[in-house]
């Protein structure tokens, strides 16, 4: 198996896509000569053309809503945003058109498009460029919501995402792109709402996804080492939730914390929690725990921007509250 | 001098004109018995639009709205049954009953939509219009928005991009000179909104939208410029509408006489004294048609009247495609009709994309002449 960056691996499930089906085109500012702010299309132009990578102007309201109005009569755009916080200019076309077609038809038309772009905060950008919106798209029904943490992951959801016959957004982590993983050649293909155990564990669950799986990695390492059991389950999927899995692993440890790199209020973390409350109270030995970000707006001071974020620390700290450890 | 103009296209135009002003007369007078709720905005007054732009173009052209969106897909040829069944939130709806007032759907007569967001669905024209060309396809999206709706972000972000890229879409801007309450000259810098089209180097044009045949004219021209690949048109139809801006409002913010004198210019007697001094038709015909009509309205109250509530069940659908799920054809779910012409899209090996949005040459000639290498 090729060793591929996470950007190699979406660029690659691109590339197949497009080959297998002249419906799929990518849009987006920067996508074409430029080769992607984040160069996930590179070399995606010489290829296709500039029919199918299409250099948008910055409007993203508006090259937004011309996908969604291309996917209503069958093609099957994906639109790159140049990250997702400058999605929120294209906020009413996603949610207000693409997520609610099929439902205002009366189930004439679908909307098979897939919005992606890089999320997730960090790199000292200050408040406007460093937040992590998934739980803003997981509240809409309509819309499906996947958020893949390794280059595996990655390629085989953006395939299903670009098959899909419904909106699906996409949320990439901006500080994975880098990151290298073994990828699967070919027709791989992760399923949208099927979550995935990444460590075994008998002690206690760590439930997350995207870049926070790397942090719960190191704690559990760390743990480990105390003798700690850990196991992870990464959702890959914030909508639908793989209820099945939460529940899994919550009766095979008894404990679980949910790491999640947004805001606590109303946050996809919460849902998992009312998940395991609701549904597998009984097999609970402790109260769930969250680690989420501060409940504040991103600085741009070092060290401030480091306090904001969950860490490895902050999970382990986590850990051995729901195990009623020393120092919780 | 003789009309240029067939019997036959006057007859169909005053048809659809008279359906579409019974029809939303009869849903006006429904809402007061309590049958329709929600927002209902008619089209009283504007049918001249509806009428000379459907008898322009092709019943496969594609077409949107606002949702101000009754009349036009009765102009497409939709049910007027099931529109109204659709207004009263039964089952025999367009879309089941789900979408209401603003958001009649009707594919199989490629009308994609009403919207209850000002402006929204000038975006979705330009991606029908950009598949129509992605797929060598000639036919256009025509896409109806208020006067202001113009003031959007989304309309000039799009004029831009379709310029840019010859999108074979035409915006017509229905400008009946009010956006609810608010007159569009109070808040809009350049109150003749065809002029903005200037700024982004797109064609375009006002018409006189209460003369059905001025507007067919316009049309006919219009869409035969877009489909030899020249872009798009903003076309700007001046139009009143005689009614509120939805059933709750008694419209108290213009005068008495500024709606009298409109009314002198309805476009539906303006049409019948047009073709009767033309000796095109009788006033018998006339008669006739508007007879017809009237049963036709009746009807489609008996039907929406009798056509039943959704079933609970029905919240769980039409949200997400499940994997095989086929899409509902309205006229075969309801009246049971066989629907023959619903859109089919070429499969991606059949399709191939040979349009250039920014061909090679230019943009290689452009790197040399700024010095750069590809
Ligand atoms: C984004 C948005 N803002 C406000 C409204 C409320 N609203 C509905 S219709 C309307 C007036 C629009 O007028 P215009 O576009 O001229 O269309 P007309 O009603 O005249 O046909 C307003 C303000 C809305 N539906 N959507």
């Amino acid at each position: 198996m090729a060793e591929l960056m996470y950007r190699e691996a979406l660029n690659q499930a691109l590339a197949e896509e497009m080959e297998r089906d002249a419906n799929v085109f990518l849009i987006g500012e920067e996508v074409g000569r430029y080769q992607g702010a984040f160069k996930v299309s590179q070399g995606l132009l010489d290829r296709f053309g500039s029919a199918r990578i299409i250099d948008a102007p910055i409007s993203e309201l508006g090259f937004t809503g011309l996908g969604v109005g291309a996917a209503m009569v069958g093609l099957r755009p994906v639109v790159e945003m140049m990250t997702w916080n400058f999605a929120i200019l294209a906020m009413d076309q996603i949610v207000n058109n693409a997520a609610k077609l099929r439902h205002m038809s009366g189930g004439q038309l679908r909307c098979p498009i897939v919005f992606r772009g890089p999320g997730g905060a960090g790199g000292r950008l200050s408040s406007q460029h460093s937040q992590a919106l998934e739980s803003t798209y997981a509240h809409f029904p309509g819309l499906k919501v996947v958020a893949p943490a390794t280059p595996a992951d990655a390629k085989g959801l953006l395939k299903s995402a670009i098959r899909d016959e419904n909106p699906v957004i996409m949320i990439e982590g901006e500080r994975l792109y880098a990151l290298k993983g073994e990828v699967p050649e070919g027709e791989h293909i992760v399923p949208i709402g099927k979550a995935d155990v990444k460590r075994e564990g008998k002690d206690v669950s760590l439930i997350t996804w995207s870049r926070m799986y790397y942090f719960c990695e190191e704690a559990a390492k760390q743990l480990e080492a105390e003798g700690i059991s850990v196991e992870i389950l990464d959702l890959r999927t914030l909508r639908p939730l793989d209820e099945e899995a939460i529940l899994a692993t919550v009766r095979k440890t008894n404990r679980a914390v949910v790491v999640e790199e947004g805001w606590p209020l109303a946050g996809v973390g919460a849902q998992v929690v009312d998940i395991i409350q609701s549904k597998g109270f009984d097999d609970l030995d402790a109260p769930v725990v969250r680690v989420t970000g501060l409940d504040v707006n991103m600085s741009y001071a070092a060290n401030l921007e480091n306090a904001i974020q969950p860490d490895a620390p902050k999970i382990v700290a986590a850990v051995k509250k729901v195990l009623y450890r020393e120092g919780a | 001098m003789a009309s240029k103009y067939s019997k036959d296209l006057l007859l169909t135009m005053y048809r659809k004109m008279y359906l579409m002003r019974r029809f939303e007369e009869r849903a006006g007078q429904q809402y007061g018995l309590g049958k329709i709720a929600g927002f209902c905005h008619l089209y009283i007054g504007q049918e001249a639009v509806a009428a000379g732009v459907e008898e322009a173009i092709r019943p496969d052209d594609y077409m949107l709205s606002g949702y101000r969106d009754h009349a036009q897909p009765l102009a497409r040829g939709s049910d007027a049954g099931m529109v109204m069944a659709e207004l009263f939130g039964r089952t025999g709806g367009y879309s089941k009953g789900k979408g209401g007032s603003m958001h009649i759907f009707d594919i199989e007569h490629h009308f994609y939509g009403g919207y209850g967001i000002v402006g929204a669905q000038i975006g979705l024209a330009a991606g029908m219009a950009f598949a129509s060309r992605y797929r060598n396809e000639d036919r256009i999206t025509v896409c109806y928005f208020g006067d202001a709706a113009a003031n959007q972000g989304i309309f000039h972000e799009t004029l831009n991009m379709a310029v840019k890229w010859k999108l074979p879409v035409l915006y017509i801007c229905e400008n009946n000179r009010y956006g609810m309450g608010t007159a569009i000259a109070r808040v809009a810098a350049v109150p003749e909104i065809h002029k903005r089209g200037e700024a982004y180097g797109m064609r375009h044009e006002a018409v006189d939208g209460m003369d059905v045949l001025k507007m067919y004219e316009a049309v006919k021209d219009a869409a035969a410029y877009i489909r030899a690949g020249n872009g798009p048109v903003l076309m700007e139809a001046n139009t009143y509408r005689f009614r509120g801006h939805s059933m709750a409002d008694p419209a108290t913010y213009r005068t008495k006489q500024e709606v009298e004198d409109e009314r002198k210019n309805d476009p539906i007697p303006r049409l019948k004294d047009y073709a009767i001094a033309q000796k095109l038709a009788k006033a018998e015909e006339f008669d006739a048609i508007e007879e017809e009509v009237k049963q036709q309205v009746d009807a489609a109250v008996k039907f929406a009247d009798e056509s039943p509530e959704p079933s609970l069940d029905e919240l769980w659908k039409d949200t997400i495609v499940e994997e095989g799920e086929e899409d509902v054809r309205p006229r075969e779910r309801v009246l049971g009709v066989k629907v023959t012409n619903w859109p089919k899209y070429p499969s991606g090996q059949e399709l191939k994309v040979t349009w250039d949005l920014e061909p090679r040459e230019q943009a290689e000639k452009a790197d040399k002449a700024a010095g750069l290498k590809r």
